[in-house]
């Protein structure tokens, strides 16, 4: 199966992307149990998903949790809410922003990458190679990636929300004389552990469709070099796209499990 | 004869869209053999070895390899036919996340007769192929850090690690300079004698079809229009066939 140009903006292409990645993601599940675990790519691609992406994610982490800490504190000290701010920040990172924004940034590395790493193996037909030796190139390259993006992305997350909160700590610490003891408990106030399952399960969604989008269109590229780099484009509009799609859906669950 | 037999392919057909790329080809390779699919860029020579491996799905037509229809053959009986060929891809398809070391180790640690085989075995395996295709001392390099040829070469030796009974060489001596296919076509005949292995080489470089081949075969319009040995052909009246041999 071929893709026939990805990213091609009309309903038959659209309906054939849609069969194709919910056929990839039942190829997935049935390799899963059914070979070789590949131990060593695993290993390997959680490096370069998850260790690799630390500095972007964390940079990216500290800047928000100031940035919003800089632009609510003066709305909430105008309304004499100031104490609220920690718990505040703390909530909507948590349990949205975090892990969209993080995800978001996670496809344009990882997905971008991993769509143009396999486009450009299918050129150069090294999956091809792969498949004549009797090798299970699915298994090797396919469930190694979205295993380790469906683990990662989920930790990286947890990491970028620790980040977020110190930045916000700071933002705050510039601003007033509030020790971290104090910040820390009223972040926490009105927080319970609970309120991170749903967003760690969202996460875990994102992490595993950005892995089967991004090799899914790396996987079934077109030929050639403008395959690759079409491949790498789709990897990450299309998981951008589902990242919402996900969030959207999560949202009415959590709120109809909620009440 | 017969009994000898390796690749049958009748009646092949394959179109992408609109146009028609083979149409109707029977193909025979018998072991030991070196046959060579002579043809025009763009006439379809790869597209009916991808077929005969089931990398592409003709649209008519059979294709025994080993006496087992491909076609028809289940993922564990095709990966079993798979192991008894090796493949030279056109560029040398090497794994470019991989040393020339690990690309040979790779098909081998993934196949099971090859699997049980203690590190030292294989590395002694990896070597000689290496030493065979005269590529030892490229053995820790990196794909990037290749010629065009030293990349034929290494994904030869990887195409070996299987002991196949057969390999298919797509387009061997393309790209490369006169000295440098002169060694490749060096080497396919070495490989031959040394691994007694049957082959079929797709190319439309003459001078290899001539010093590679025993029988040859050309393809002009997704049809064979002539079939014996180079010299034969070569001496053949039929205007189509001389404008190969021009």
């Amino acid at each position: 199966m071929e893709r026939k140009s990805p990213l091609d903006l009309n309903l038959e292409q659209f309906f054939f992307d849609i069969a194709g990645i919910a056929t990839f993601t039942f190829r997935y599940i049935g390799s899963l149990f059914r070979n070789r675990f590949e131990g060593r790519e695993f290993i390997s691609q959680c490096y370069r998903t998850g260790y690799q992406s630390l500095l972007l994610i964390g940079i990216t982490a500290i800047i928000l949790g100031l940035v919003l800490t800089i632009q609510i504190r003066p709305i909430l000290a105008g309304l004499g809410a100031e104490a609220w701010l920690p718990n505040m920040i703390f909530i909507s990172v948590v349990t949205e922003m975090g892990p969209v924004i993080f995800a978001l940034l996670f496809a344009g590395k990882v997905g971008s990458g991993i769509g143009a790493e396999l486009s450009s193996m299918r050129v150069t037909e090294q999956i091809d190679a792969m498949e004549v030796s009797a090798t299970n190139p699915f298994n090797y390259l396919v469930v190694t990636r979205v295993s380790a993006t469906t683990i990662m992305l989920p930790i990286l997350v947890f990491f970028g929300d620790m980040l977020a909160f110190f930045g916000s700590f700071i933002g705050l610490r510039a601003y007033s004389e509030i020790s971290f003891k104090l910040f820390y408990s009223r972040a926490f106030s009105e927080f319970y552990f609970s309120d991170m399952f749903p967003a760690t399960i969202k996460t875990i969604f994102f992490g595993f469709f950005i892995g089967i989008i991004a090799s899914y269109m790396g996987y079934y590229s077109g030929r050639g070099t403008e395959g690759v780099g079409k491949a790498a484009n789709a990897a990450v509009v299309a998981s951008s796209l589902v990242i919402f799609l996900i969030d959207l859906v999560a949202v009415q669950l959590t709120d109809i499990l909620t009440f | 004869m017969e009994n000898n037999r390796i690749i049958q392919v009748s009646n092949l057909h394959k179109s992408f869209g609109d146009k028609t790329v083979i149409n109707g080809v029977d193909l025979e390779l018998f072991a030991g053999e070196n046959l060579v699919v002579l043809g025009k860029s763009g006439t379809g020579k790869s597209v009916i070895m991808k077929c005969i491996v089931r990398l592409m799905q003709p649209d008519a037509g059979t294709i025994h390899v080993f006496g087992t229809d491909v076609l028809k053959a289940g993922e564990k009986e095709l990966n079993r036919i798979r192991t008894r060929i090796g493949y030279l891809f056109q560029e040398g398809a090497l794994y470019d996340s991989m040393s020339v070391r690990e690309n040979l180790k790779f098909p081998a640690k993934r196949n099971a007769h090859l699997r049980r085989l203690s590190n030292k075995e294989l590395d002694e395996i990896i070597e000689r192929n290496l030493e065979s295709v005269g590529l030892i001392d490229a053995i820790d390099k990196w794909p990037s850090e290749l010629s065009g040829g030293m990349k034929k070469r290494a994904g030869l030796a990887r195409s070996l690690m299987l002991s196949p009974e057969m390999i298919i060489y797509d387009e061997p001596t393309t790209g490369l300079d006169p000295y440098t296919s002169d060694a490749i076509n060096d080497l396919i005949i070495k490989i031959r004698e040394e691994y007694k292995t049957a082959a079929v080489i797709i190319t439309h470089d003459i001078k290899c079809a001539r010093r590679t081949s025993d029988r040859m075969v050309i393809l002009n319009d997704g049809k064979i229009i002539a079939n014996g040995k180079f010299e034969e052909l070569r001496a053949a009246p039929d205007e189509q066939v001389k404008l190969f041999f021009i």
